[in-house]
């Protein structure tokens, strides 16, 4: 009986023994993403990832700390390169995954025109985004604005969220009529699919470029390097395209 | 310090010296009833009032973000009586507030309610004292300590308060962005000097304070010998 019962744990061990076990730190927006381009990883390569969710900053403050993580997809290009620097990520592994794209959205159908004009003709109280010293989108929705020459006069009505997580979830609860989220929470190949929106288009702000490395403690691991491989490859792309982010 | 911490500081002393007085006019006869009656209810009136304890911050503001939201019925209910939403208002954190700091006021107080005993109302009543001047002779000078202890609790914990205004406040200056939110973006921004003098300055403030408490409480002082 209990060698029936152990079986399977003693497959598990047996698989750990030839695969490797590679742990990753994710922006909290490449979440969903991530776990389906893992899912085909794992089923591949053989290799085991076990992903852990969290902001950039915070990622930042762990790694410098001794966090375990060995792979670093960050929300920025920032974070990586200032790892790097410090000695804290391996030179030379740095890339951009993925490029996000800024949203203006709203929950309610037909509240957002789709050239963004209700940003002029107002007819809300709250517009929320992303805290711009801390998250891209953030950033890159004050650069929007501020081409558009209507930082002065939204600021009133800013709510600042602590991540673009939160920044859909003030949204999506109609707690602000409208705020700037990423493609990715609210569309699918490129369209949005709720609610209503404009695409911010790529020249009213800077790239918002994703970049991933590879951590110290993973250098000589081979699931880390092969992940990361795995996610500059085609079928990775595919993926992250269909979520919504440009390559 | 910038401007902006300084606002945050101020803005959190106001919130929760606001609360800690909402709290205490609150508690002080939900208090007492809970001290005193012997009524079914008082099983689960008591539990609901310690549940704010059991749910983590983020949690519970994330479904007060979602009641107080325009489809919640706390959210229409406000927009009905002309007050607009409390989302990312300085009324919604007092709101807030008070029923993250609910406990922390409520059962200090009952407790000492409840050590007071029988004995000293039944004394003022056979000297004629009504239920109000027994009240206001007799039970607060003896719940005294009770009043201090729920006093500091309840100011503590919502100057500690983080998790329910991160969902609920919109990290709005002057208005939300309380001294525990402008640590924390200190933190995420990576810019940990700042960081540093906020939380230090908070915990000297925060040890200041309880050293006097412990100081005034009856008993608190050490005994001086001679």
């Amino acid at each position: 009986m209990l060698r029936h019962l152990l079986a399977p744990f003693a497959l598990c061990l047996a698989g750990f023994a030839y695969a490797g076990e590679v742990v990753v730190a994710v922006a909290a927006n490449f979440a969903a993403p991530m776990k389906r381009i893992v899912a085909e990883f794992e089923r591949e390569t053989g290799h085991q990832a076990t992903l852990a969710f969290g902001s950039t900053g915070k990622f930042y403050a762990q790694i410098k700390n001794g966090a375990p993580f060995q792979v670093f997809l960050a929300a920025d290009d920032i974070t990586p390169a200032r790892l790097e620097a410090e000695g804290d990520a391996v030179a030379g592994t740095r890339f951009t995954y993925a490029i996000g794209r800024l949203v203006l959205w709203s929950a309610r159908p037909g509240f957002i025109d789709d050239r963004g004009e209700v940003l002029r003709t107002g007819g809300f109280r709250r517009l929320a985004l992303a805290n711009p010293r801390l998250a891209p989108y953030g950033a890159a929705a004050i650069e929007t604005l501020t081409a558009l020459n209507l930082t002065e006069t939204l600021r009133p009505k800013f709510v600042t969220a602590d991540n673009i997580a939160q920044a859909h979830q003030f949204v999506a609860s109609g707690n602000a009529e409208l705020g700037f989220v990423a493609l990715a929470q609210v569309g699918q190949d490129g369209r949005i699919t709720a609610g209503s929106g404009w695409i911010v288009p790529p020249h009213l702000h800077a790239p918002i470029r994703q970049d991933a490395v590879l951590l110290p403690g993973g250098r000589d691991n081979p699931a880390a390097v092969a992940l990361l491989a795995y996610l500059r490859g085609d079928k990775a792309k595919a993926v992250i395209r269909s979520f919504g982010y440009d390559l | 310090m910038s401007e902006g911490d300084l606002t945050a500081v101020w803005l959190t002393v106001k919130l929760a010296s606001l609360t800690t007085v909402l709290l205490l006019l609150i508690c002080t006869p939900l208090a007492w009833w809970l001290a005193r009656t012997r009524s079914r209810w008082k099983g689960p009136i008591g539990a609901i009032v310690t549940l704010p304890l059991v749910l983590p911050p983020a949690v519970l503001g994330f479904y007060l973000l979602v009641l107080m939201g325009p489809e919640g019925p706390v959210g229409r209910l406000t927009q009905a009586l002309g007050l607009g939403l409390l989302p990312f208002t300085f009324a919604g954190l007092v709101v807030a507030s008070i029923i993250y700091s609910l406990p922390f006021v409520a059962q200090p107080l009952q407790q000492a309610f409840e050590a007071i005993g029988d004995r000293p109302l039944e004394a003022a009543a056979t000297l004629r004292a009504g239920p109000w001047d027994t009240f206001f002779t007799v039970v607060l000078p003896l719940a005294r300590p009770g009043f201090i202890t729920a006093s500091v609790l309840g100011f503590a914990h919502t100057v500690g308060e983080f998790g329910v205004i991160l969902m609920i406040g919109g990290n709005i200056p002057g208005q939300t962005q309380v001294l525990s939110m402008a640590i924390y973006n200190h933190v995420e921004a990576m810019d940990y000097a700042s960081a540093h003098w906020l939380a230090g300055g908070m915990l000297a403030f925060s040890f200041l304070v309880l050293l006097l408490v412990n100081h005034f409480k009856p008993g608190g002082r050490p005994a001086r010998h001679g």
